[in-house]
């Protein structure tokens, strides 16, 4: 494999937020707090995620890297009693911003779950969703090639072709997760928000879903929350480390886990706490 | 040989005990159930022909049969379903999906007390603000006293099998740009779709059995019904008449009525069932 070596804008959260370079960073995140009810579970997070790279958030659990990653599409919205504040630039438009429509923002930033969730309908069906939901095409043969295609993007049509017509939940782990990301990539996003993709299937479904993230760097931009600091350091060209709900360093992921700036990230790569 | 100590034959001698004693409750209370099955049908079939099931009451003496009364019960659980199961399936899905906070708690606990309101008080309602106005009894109040007895029950239990999908699911829809609406309508109730169908059906079960509230609002006839707005036989109230009537002819069509009731309810059991099997 080549060794993509991509020179990120990266941005220490210590330092002030540089002016905006529009058509560089997809989304960029200014001063972002978050509350569940009076708990504060970020805080003061600025980072900028450039365009076709993919981002690992590393960090131990409940560190805020998923709560994080679920700002970016939206999806705390879902959970009662949960308010936001700062910003959350995608192609320099604030999404937080009143009026923003959050269906349209959710069609471009997908999204896959930590643990695998296809609808009880068929495997077609199931990819169809989006593009139905959405009003992709009203032609049946252009939804079946965009079907085809998705789950060929995702590395799951050759085992799926022939029973497109059966359930979703005969499919296994890995493959059901396969699906899930199929789904999401139907309706061509723009961003991809993968929260632990992997953690619930064995190292052979794992390593299909690492080579996929790969390939599909090419067309999508990737961010990616990871236990498993072997992963990030495998699929992802910078690293972010999260600790206590606190942004503590973004780098290249080469740099992160051989020379980190802070001392904290070192700490927790090297494995003395977390 | 594995040496079993005595808290090793303690525990075996308790599980022995245990498992014979739920063995024997479920033996009394399926031997209980089959009995009444079997009395049933041991009374009922004897006055069971086609005559009996098409023909409308006639006088002691002159046979007559059901005909009216089964079409009666059907058109009144048709009124009730088309009342009952689509307010009562809305309102499980208001309190599932849409409403948490103090009012939804309130709806439920408003939910709960209806389930445990006697029938006969539902019939007493439907009388004062129905029958009485229209100044007379009818198929349509007969029919609403059946759906107000069926919203509780089938929204309370509509909720609940919402409440068994996963929030994951609910999550993956909106996580594609779905609105709450179709979250709901496409993802949601499709997956509880079996669950809500055996509520539907329990609450059907329940109503065609009621006899109570149908005294004051369908009242019952000896004619075939002709329209909505007049009062309408049910089996339920033509058993009971006949049962305490003093005539053995009619003592032997109210067994059979009762025979041809519990078939119905079968019936219409075995149908949703198959028409909402699992699919996925």
């Amino acid at each position: 494999m080549p060794v993509q070596t991509v020179a990120p804008r990266i941005e220490v959260r210590a330092s002030p937020p540089p002016p905006a370079s529009p058509g560089k960073a997809k989304v960029a995140v200014r001063d972002l707090d978050f509350f569940y009810g009076r708990v504060q579970a970020l805080h003061n997070i600025s980072l900028e995620i450039p365009e076709r790279i993919v981002m690992a958030f590393i960090g131990p659990s409940g560190c805020g890297k998923s709560t994080f990653l679920r700002t970016l599409n939206r999806m705390n919205d879902v959970i009662p009693g949960t308010r936001v504040g700062g910003k959350v630039l995608i192609d320099d438009h604030d999404i937080y911003e009143p009026g923003t429509d959050v269906v349209e923002l959710r069609r471009r930033v997908g999204m896959v779950f930590q643990k695998s969730n296809p609808f009880p309908k068929s495997i077609f069906d199931n990819v169809a969703y989006g593009l139905r939901i959405n009003r992709v095409t009203n032609s049946k043969s252009e939804l079946a090639d965009r079907v085809e295609q998705a789950l060929q993007d995702a590395a799951l049509w050759s085992e799926v072709k022939d029973r497109l017509k059966t359930s979703a939940l005969s499919l296994s782990g890995g493959q059901q997760q396969r699906l899930c990301i199929a789904r999401a990539l139907a309706i061509r996003p723009e961003v991809l928000l993968m929260d632990e993709p992997a953690s619930a299937l064995d190292p052979i479904a794992t390593s299909k879903i690492e080579e996929l993230i790969f390939d599909l760097k090419e067309r999508y931009t990737i961010v990616i929350v990871t236990h498993n600091m072997q992963q990030a350091a495998r699929v992802s060209d910078t690293t972010a480390f999260f600790l206590l709900g606190k942004l503590i360093e973004v780098n290249s992921t080469e740099k992160m886990f051989t020379a980190p700036n802070e001392k904290l990230t070192e700490d927790y790569i090297t494995g003395r706490f977390g | 040989m594995t040496n079993y100590g005595h808290a090793d034959q303690m525990r075996r001698a308790t599980s022995a005990v245990m498992t014979t004693l739920t063995a024997l409750c479920t033996v009394l209370a399926v031997t209980a159930l089959a009995v009444i099955l079997f009395y049933i049908a041991w009374q009922g079939i004897g006055s069971l022909s086609l005559q009996f099931l098409i023909d409308r009451p006639r006088p002691v003496g002159e046979g007559g049969g059901i005909g009216n009364a089964i079409v009666g019960s059907l058109v009144l659980l048709l009124i009730s379903s088309a009342f009952g199961l689509p307010l009562g399936i809305c309102v499980g899905v208001y309190l599932s999906e849409i409403g948490r906070g103090r009012f939804g708690g309130t709806v439920r606990f408003i939910v709960d007390t209806l389930t445990g309101i006697p029938s006969i008080v539902t019939g007493v309602f439907v009388y004062a603000i129905l029958v009485l106005p229209m100044k007379h009894f009818s198929a349509f109040a007969g029919g609403v006293a059946l759906a107000l007895i069926m919203i509780p029950i089938v929204a309370r239990t509509t909720e609940e099998m919402l409440k068994l999908v996963p929030h994951s699911l609910r999550e993956g829809a909106l996580a594609l740009g779905a609105p709450q609406w179709r979250v709901i309508l496409g993802v949601v109730i499709p997956a509880a779709a079996p669950g809500i169908a055996t509520g539907a059906m329990l609450a059907i079960a329940r109503v065609s059995g009621e006899t109570a509230p149908l005294l004051f609002t369908a009242f019952g006839s000896r004619f075939f019904p002709t329209s909505l707005n007049e009062p309408i036989a049910s089996l339920t109230v033509q058993i009971y008449n006949y049962a305490i009537s003093p005539y053995d002819e009619w003592h032997a069509q109210a067994w059979a009525a009762t025979l041809v009731l519990m078939t119905l309810v079968l019936g219409i059991n075995i149908i949703v069932r198959f028409l909402t099997r699992r699919k996925f």
